[in-house]
């Protein structure tokens, strides 16, 4: 249920609408990317830009719970990074290939 | 009142910063200079929305959720974004061609040449054996190295 009015509502369906535009644009990346790095790269600013959705659909329902939502996705996000990040670094370095 | 222009404002330079961080991300030529974009802008992008939610609740428990939000981005961004970054150039994707330094070439150009050294001596060295016809090799002892990125 929204509960804002004036500047404040139209401020935060504007940045709901950027943000939305934004991850669209940035899974482009995503499919084009060149490299696997690339694309990490992108879904980590696609899980950024989710971050900055939820906490700003926060403000505009009222509810301050998302911004836990929020801090999960991070987490996650980060956890994500660096696991890719050793694998590709393992299939580099040889140990990642299944026998 | 002044709130909620605060909020706004911090709101919409948020999202301008994050917008920035997209178009980095589609416009510049290589990883590492997209990897740049995306960790200082939207750090920064994520950190004014948090703010903003911070100055629009007024809540305490709201706002310690937001420093722990604003601390935990601080600290794991910049890790990432050097792990995928260190990946991206072992895993040798290549640099943008207008690069014009290259202060890793040095360290790990000597890495991967010493490494190919250490498999070029150990091919020597394991030739002679399968020969095995009793010539001693004047052999140079090469140190006996361990495999380079274990």
């Amino acid at each position: 249920m929204v509960s804002l009015e004036g500047p404040l509502l139209w401020g935060a369906l504007l940045t709901l609408f950027l943000l939305s535009a934004s991850i669209l644009a940035a899974l482009v990346r995503v499919l084009r990317g060149p490299s696997l790095a690339d694309r990490v790269v992108a879904l980590d600013l696609v899980a950024y830009l989710a971050m900055g959705f939820l906490m700003t659909y926060a403000i505009l329902v009222g509810e301050s719970t998302y911004i836990d939502a929020a801090l999960v996705l991070g987490l996650l996000a980060f956890l994500g990074t660096v696991a890719v990040a050793r694998y590709i670094e393992r299939i580099r370095s040889g140990e990642g290939v299944v026998q | 009142m002044i709130v909620s222009i605060l909020t706004v404002l911090f709101l919409l330079s948020g999202t301008a910063f994050m917008v920035i961080a997209t178009v980095g991300l589609i416009r510049l030529p290589d990883l590492y200079t997209r990897m740049h974009a995306i960790t200082k802008a939207g750090t920064l992008g994520i950190i004014l929305v948090t703010v903003s939610l911070a100055v629009h609740f007024a809540d305490l428990s709201v706002a310690t959720r937001a420093v722990a939000l604003v601390v935990f981005v601080l600290l794991t961004a910049p890790v990432s974004a050097h792990m995928i970054g260190r990946a991206g150039y072992l895993g040798e994707v290549a640099l943008w061609s207008g690069t014009l330094f290259d202060q890793w070439d040095v360290s790990f150009g000597e890495l991967r040449r010493e490494t190919v050294e250490t498999e070029a001596n150990a091919r020597r060295r394991a030739a002679p054996a399968t020969g095995g016809d009793g010539r001693t090799e004047p052999v140079e002892e090469a140190p006996t190295d361990p495999p380079a990125g274990g």
